[in-house]
């Protein structure tokens, strides 16, 4: 049940290849999450094509957030604000939520708040819990993102840490292609690394030299496509549960190791990872393992709100308006958004 | 009957609001900042100059492609907003006959001729047949991405007097001076780029002919594939043949 002073607020993602709608009250509660994956058309071009991932939001967004407030019995008159993610992403994607978004505003008189899909990532951990509250140090590690995040207060973040080249997701996708597994990488590597054994080859840790939370995978994904190269000049045979189970173990050794270091250098007690990679097994278990041993609270969203999902914009666009932050009439996607910025 | 235009298909970006065979008002840009930060707040600028919110229009047309891919998505994603916001339907208007329209009542064949890159134009030729109130616009030959040679040619064959408009004349105006055997004329500054006041009187016509579709139906005509798509297609082709 909705009452009169309720703060409901629409949100809208289409950042990448999810089309997404949902209603969130007061913040936290989330009434309806609906996700059209365009998953099946990508995967037949082996990743994510930007024209026909932008055609494809259009075709959907008026059902996707039509079904957003049916599911949540809200009627668009009784809405809030709108919220919408407006960067970082495909900038043809995000222009279909952010040109939508506006006029549905505009046109029901309502708040526009505009908002940063790595914030939604972060705030996807205040869906599940309640108790949550800044200051914790947040993971973000998606296919477009890896960034080791102070999260000072609502909406203020401080970045330790980001990749130098490829994000973590990316990596995943690579190396899942190159072992024949196909897209999307990182669901099929977690799958088939249950069966290999993630000491069989030794990949690189990277390490930066002048920031040590800085993350690196593009010489993992070197390593193991050489690795791959020089089993088949050598003839050998290649196990490919046995080089999914070591990239990814490289991986989370990387991100726990940078994560766990940061934890410690700056005393947080809370710890949450986010993003599409927070899905993987083996890393929510390492993660959890490890903060466990140090006493730090560790926190991860369902599945359904790691991957891109429009509930978590809604709650970041709740904790910007009650904060006063109104988008104007002129805004635009921006794919090179940086967290923090406006 | 009171119609919202909007078209944001090439450079230009335009809104118009139509009522009763009137422009009230129309807001036309042609320049290069994106549509995504103009369109909205012109909208915003008729509204608060008509003091209209715009909540009472019967239909929302646009400027429904070809053109840029990105202008028409955002043309498009800001009338399936609007339209889902008013529980009104939209009216989509093909690009080339909203330019066409421009040229309302003329006696000469109507052809309009949009940039398509690539060598090529979104064109299609129209003319406008009866007399006084009766007069409409039939087409001879429907909107389509053509290398600008084929659209010359089919002017040449049909031998009548034609008149050019568009972003695409400066690009073929070359072309078209040294191969268009039929008498031609250029349209002037006020009719030969895209207008919303166009779309909205030419939506006003469709709509009473009853080609509306519901927001959540509406999409772009692009008539192109993506490149990924086109790609895959010529590698299909391609492999097809290897198995033969």
């Amino acid at each position: 049940m909705t009452a009169m002073n309720d703060i409901l607020i629409l949100a809208i993602e289409s950042s990448c290849d999810e089309t997404a709608a949902s209603v969130v009250k007061n913040g936290r509660e989330v009434l309806s999450n609906i996700i059209s994956s365009q998953i099946d058309i990508h995967t037949l071009y082996g990743g994510v094509v930007p024209e026909i991932a932008s055609r494809k939001h259009i075709e959907r967004i008026n059902r996707v957030v039509t079904a957003a407030l049916e599911e949540a019995h809200v009627k668009k008159e009784d809405l809030t604000a709108i919220a919408v993610t407006y960067g970082p992403g495909l900038v043809g994607a995000l222009l279909v939520g952010v040109s939508f978004a506006k006029a549905y505003a505009w046109a029901l008189k309502k708040p526009l708040i505009g908002v940063h899909h790595i914030e939604g990532h972060i705030c996807a951990n205040y869906i599940e819990n309640k108790e949550l509250e800044p200051p914790f140090m947040c993971l973000v590690v998606s296919g477009g993102h890896s960034h080791l995040v102070k999260v000072v207060d609502y909406g203020e973040y401080e970045i330790l840490g980001r990749t130098r080249d490829d994000a973590a997701g990316e990596a995943f996708d690579k190396v899942a292609r190159a072992i024949g597994l196909g897209y999307p990488g990182g669901p099929k590597i977690d799958k088939v690394s249950c069966e290999g054994d993630p000491a069989a080859i030794e990949f690189p840790r990277a390490k930066i030299v002048d920031n040590e939370y800085d993350f690196s995978f593009s010489g993992l994904k070197s390593a193991v496509l050489n690795y791959l190269n020089s089993m088949e000049m050598k003839g050998e045979p290649i196990v490919r549960e046995d080089v999914a189970a070591s990239f990814q173990q490289a991986v989370v050794d990387v991100l726990v190791g940078h994560s766990m270091a940061a934890l410690e250098e700056y005393g947080f007690k809370k710890f949450a990872i986010a993003g599409g990679v927070a899905s993987n097994s083996h890393l929510r278990k390492a993660m959890e393992e490890e903060c466990a041993e140090r006493q730090i609270e560790f926190y991860r969203p369902s599945p359904i709100f790691c991957t891109d999902n429009a509930a978590m914009i809604g709650v970041a666009g709740y904790y910007e308006y009650i904060k006063g932050v109104r988008t104007d009439w002129t805004c635009n996607a921006v794919p090179n958004l940086k967290l923090g910025e406006r | 009957m009171k119609i919202l235009g909007i078209d944001s298909s090439g450079m230009v970006a335009s809104v118009a609001l139509i009522e009763d065979g009137i422009t009230k008002a129309e807001y036309t840009v042609n320049n290069k900042k994106t549509h995504s930060q103009t369109l909205l707040p012109m909208l915003d600028e008729i509204s608060a100059m008509l003091e209209d919110d715009m909540s009472t229009v019967d239909a929302i047309a646009v400027a429904a492609g070809p053109g840029s891919f990105t202008g028409l998505r955002i043309g498009s994603a800001t009338v399936k907003g609007l339209a889902a916001a008013y529980d009104k339907p939209v009216i989509p208007v093909p690009t080339v006959e909203g330019l066409a329209y421009n040229a309302w009542g003329s006696d000469r064949l109507v052809c309009p001729m949009m940039d398509a890159r690539r060598q090529q134009t979104y064109t299609g030729l129209y003319e406008f047949t009866g007399e006084g109130d009766t007069c409409v616009m039939n087409t001879v030959l429907d909107q389509c991405a053509v290398p600008v040679e084929d659209i010359v040619d089919k002017i040449n064959e049909l031998g009548r007097p034609v008149i050019f408009m568009g972003d695409g004349i400066p690009v073929f105006e070359e072309y078209i001076k040294n191969n268009c055997k039929v008498d031609h004329i250029f349209a002037p500054a006020h009719m030969n780029r895209q207008r919303a006041a166009c779309i909205a009187a030419l939506g006003e016509v469709y709509m009473k002919q009853g080609r509306i579709e519901a927001a959540e139906d509406h999409a772009p005509v692009y008539l192109r594939m993506s490149q990924a798509e086109r790609e895959r297609k010529e590698q299909g082709v391609a492999d097809q043949g290897h198995d033969n």
